[in-house]
């Protein structure tokens, strides 16, 4: 009715199977807001947007545009209708470069079956310039951060014209910089009357960007809130339901011996590009060794290293003085590292495994989860049972869920579940808490900080800062493929960091 | 609402089959209507030629031990996700291998079947390991491999049979393999004095199907292993890990799995099934003897069929390759009874594997058509 609503979701309820997801949830977007929607991991949040963008049909309610009623089935009935959506895991082919990835399923055509690459490119580099994203169109997706591909996630939808955009998560994956960039992006597109809906975890990011918050916890509405009128400890409440503490309680870190030394180590991508390039570090026990850096200068590669995913020219590894350096990730899992990947969907999970197969994944060969080659299914369920109890990996009963119906924070708690558990020696965390709810945040990195109080070394990649400051007791500046600076925590502040990370030297 | 329960429903795997089947049947009745024959007809013929003697059914069950193991080879190799259609060649590379071992040494009975299958499993394993190893250490696509691989032992089993001393003089074909090899059901009483007799004296049809078909174990084997694999990727930990490696490679990666060494036991594992079902044919079915072949017989690629109609799993695969030799035993009567041409059946065949192929793109049809719906709503 009121043609000011760009989106009316009106008492929206989705079942999964006999699991209530929704339960009549509404939504109201003003054209022209920023609207964030908040709430747990496991809320509903990106559910009640794949019905706004047509992945997912409602069981009941009903979805307005622009004053009209609307039936939604498809995501091509979404675009037509204006909407766009970036994806909390991005939905891109791998091997395609990133031009052909933006106009997949929209091509301009130059004659049949040609596509007019010239004026896609020119057409795309002119959006990329406009809102300042920097973007090499003929990369491959597989060879590009993850960072890149969120933002090829972003011109995808803009090319096809979306007034409505939907971004869910979007920065959960950004540098702090990129982060500021993409909040002037959004400020920049409600100028131009387009209407953005974001969800995100991050509390700051709403009070810089957004108008209003819609909140939701369990898959009921809890609240909507302008934002002007409220702070961010009182959204973490609304959400939680419970008072959220931001600051760690951090024991003094009581430093052992050296546990993972790296020295002198070269490493190349695929294309043969050094990215690594004589780094060395040393992590010792009982400490939090923050890597920061800004996404591209050597951290994937640090970790394929570390991990034996990926060969070193040159250099070492040695866990306890024994050589690890280009054995393979087995030999590394049993000398003692876990690791917490950066990429959940891909390198964390096999999605089409239940949680409680994924608990087990490094160690299924072992006692007690199977003898003799035969698996001991009791043990593994008790094992995720217990897991996903203590980490609260929801919903109730996910252990015997399929990895891939978990919403993504789930996923990611499910992870950390499973590394921890592990008990290695070293805990090798690459953003650990992305995608993680304020609440959920808070049990990570207690649980970090006491892996580290009982000795374990911990190598924290993010790049985050806050979280790495937060957490670190020495932080590690990675610049070019190279450590510049190590910096104890108590000097460490966030000015002299943000410029050693740019390649500043000598602060 | 109700569209949606319908649309999940149809999401479910047994229920596209089926539904392909229907499908598949009702095309082949328009086009037996098109071509002037009566289509109640032609099944009727179809389904006497199947289940009206007990002798019948026994081929059936026959003619589909290989090809139910060629399926459970695709299947094997599909969980890991490589594409094995290369059972045909590993197929022969057990039939050769058998009828060597078969025809060359001397044991007593029972004993020289198995070491018979195992020789040529073990000889049929290596050749998918190959393939494995190919794809892993040099990413040589196992689909080239395999190709190649079905040639050259068309070729080599040609060959071989030209060789003195496997070549039945006289023949296009080798010496069979020694009786006592082999896995024929009751076979010394079968042809024992008093055996013969009793057979002939005996009007029953069961007796028939015993005496005037090569009633063997071979059925019984390919459920064994059917049970088999669907423990080994139910309970095993290497079950775990090839399944593992089949749905995300990265995650079993960086989980310490090899997923190198799980592609060559997984093609390994696949081709000894194949090269089980070519041995089996030896042991079990007359003439107990590779022949020259100008082409491949086609087990592979009915293999990969049963798979597909198998919704994809060793147990269903079972009952997918007794479907499949129904359909095309039973075509012999349709031919027979009705004039209509048997190939009427490959018909069929075709349009279900096609259904089931695009399963998912008729839920997207499905989708779609109410998608269109909405927006006339909206226009209107
Ligand atoms: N395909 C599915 N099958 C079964 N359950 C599902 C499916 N998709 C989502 N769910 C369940 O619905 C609930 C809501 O999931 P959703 O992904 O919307 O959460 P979210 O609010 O986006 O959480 P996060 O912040 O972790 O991304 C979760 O409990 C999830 O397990
Ligand atoms: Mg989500």
């Amino acid at each position: 009715m009121d043609a000011t609503y760009a989106v009316e979701m009106k008492s929206i309820s989705k079942y999964f199977g006999g699991f209530c997801a929704l339960d009549n949830v509404d939504l109201c977007v003003q054209k022209g807001e920023i609207h964030a929607i908040l709430g747990e991991n496991g809320a509903g949040k990106t559910t009640l947007m794949n019905i706004l963008y047509g992945f997912y049909e409602a069981d009941s309610g009903e979805v307005w545009t622009n004053g009209q009623k609307r039936e939604i089935k498809t995501p091509k009935d979404a675009i037509s209708l204006g909407i766009g959506m970036v994806h909390q895991h991005f939905m891109l082919v791998e091997t395609y470069t990133v031009l052909q990835n933006i106009i997949l399923g929209d091509e301009h055509i130059k004659g049949p079956g040609v596509i007019d690459y010239k004026k896609a490119k020119a057409e795309i580099k002119k959006l990329a310039e406009d809102y300042h994203f920097n973007i090499d169109l003929d990369a491959k997706i597989q060879d590009i951060t993850v960072g890149m591909q969120q933002r090829v996630e972003i011109i995808k939808a803009l090319y096809r014209g979306a007034d409505i955009l939907i971004l869910d998560e979007p920065t959960s994956v950004l540098t702090p910089q990129e982060i500021e960039e993409l909040i002037d992006i959004m400020h920049n597109m409600v100028q131009n009357v387009k209407t953005i809906i974001i969800i995100t975890h991050k509390l700051a990011e709403i009070m810089k960007s957004a108008d209003t918050c819609t909140v939701i916890r369990r898959g009921k509405n809890i609240d909507k809130v302008a934002v002007a009128n409220t702070c961010e400890k009182d959204l973490a409440e609304l959400m939680v339901g419970r008072a959220v503490e931001f600051t760690v309680e951090k024991q003094e870190c009581r430093r052992g011996s050296a546990l993972l030394q790296i020295d002198g180590l070269v490493v190349e991508d695929d294309r043969k590009i050094k990215k690594v390039d004589g780094l060395s570090l040393e992590l010792f026990e009982g400490e939090i060794l923050g890597i920061a850096g800004v996404d591209g200068n050597g951290q994937k590669e640090l970790f394929e290293a570390v991990t034996s995913l990926r060969k070193a020219k040159s250099g070492s590894i040695r866990i306890d003085g024994q050589d690890i350096q280009n054995t393979s990730p087995r030999k590394t899992f049993e000398a003692g590292i876990s690791v917490i990947p950066e990429d959940r969907q891909k390198s964390g999970l096999v999605l089409d495994f239940t949680i409680a197969e994924n608990m087990v994944l490094e160690k299924v060969q072992n006692a007690p989860f199977s003898k003799h080659g035969i698996l001991d299914w009791k043990v593994i369920r008790q094992n995720a049972d217990k897991l996903t109890k203590e980490y609260d990996v929801r919903p109730d009963g996910s252990a015997g869920m399929r990895a891939g119906a978990l919403s993504g924070g789930n996923q990611q708690k499910a992870i950390i579940a499973r590394e921890i558990s592990n008990d290695g020696r070293v805990l090798v965390a690459v953003q650990p808490t992305r995608g993680l709810d304020v609440g959920a945040i808070e049990f990570v990195h207690n649980a970090i900080l006491s892996e580290r109080d009982k000795g374990k070394g911990v190598l924290l990649i993010s790049l985050e800062l806050d979280e790495v400051l937060k957490l670190s007791d020495r932080v590690a500046v990675i610049y070019n493929g190279r450590i510049v600076n190590i910096i104890d925590a108590k000097d460490a502040d966030e000015k002299r960091i943000g410029l050693l990370m740019a390649g500043g030297e000598g602060a | 609402m109700t569209k949606t329960t319908v649309r999940d429903w149809l999401k479910k795997p047994i229920v596209g089959i089926l539904l392909a089947i229907a499908i598949g049947f009702a095309v082949g009745a328009i086009v037996l209507l098109i071509a002037g024959y009566n289509p109640g007809e032609a099944y009727g013929a179809l389904f006497r030629g199947v289940f009206s003697k007990p002798k019948y059914f026994a081929q059936v069950t026959i003619k589909s031990t290989p090809i139910i193991l060629t399926g459970i080879s695709f299947v094997v190799a599909f969980k890991s996700g490589l594409f094995n259609i290369g059972s045909e060649g590993q197929y022969i590379t057990g039939a050769l291998v058998a009828a060597i071992v078969g025809s060359q040494i001397n044991l007593p009975p029972v004993i020289h079947f198995i070491v018979v299958i195992l020789a040529a499993m073990v000889a049929a394993g290596l050749v998918g390991a190959l393939v494995g190893f190919l794809k892993s250490r040099f990413h040589v696509h196992e689909v080239i491999s395999c190709v190649m691989i079905n040639w050259i032992m068309l070729y080599l089993s040609n060959y071989m049979i030209t060789l003195p001393w496997f070549k039945k003089a006289g023949t296009e074909a080798s010496v069979e393999a020694l009786e006592s090899s082999w896995s024929v059901v009751a076979n010394n009483w079968k042809t024992s004095e008093e055996g013969l007799q009793q057979l002939a004296g005996s009007d029953s049809p069961w007796a028939e199907a015993l005496l005037k078909t090569d009633l063997n174990y071979g059925i019984l084997i390919a459920v064994i292993v059917a049970i088999g694999i669907y423990l080994l990727y139910k309970n095993t930990v290497k079950g775990y890990e090839l399944r593992a490696v089949g749905i995300n490679p990265h995650a079993a990666k960086l989980a310490g799995i090899s997923v190198d060494k799980s592609i060559v036991t997984s093609m390994a594992i696949s081709a000894a099934i194949a090269g089980l079902a070519g041995a089996l044919t030896i042991t079990g079915v007359m003439p107990h003897r590779v022949t020259q072949l100008s082409m491949h017989e086609g087990y592979g690629f009915a293999g990969i069929s049963v798979a597909l109609i198998g919704g994809g799993s060793p147990i269903g695969s079972i009952f997918s390759g007794i479907f499949y030799s129904m359909l095309t035993y039973g075509s012999a009567s349709i031919q027979s009874e009705t004039g209509a041409a048997g190939e009427i059946m490959d018909i069929v065949i075709g349009v279900i594997i096609y259904l089931i192929a695009i399963s998912s793109l008729i839920i997207m049809l499905l989708n779609r058509k109410s998608a269109k719906a909405g927006k006339a709503a909206k226009n209107g």
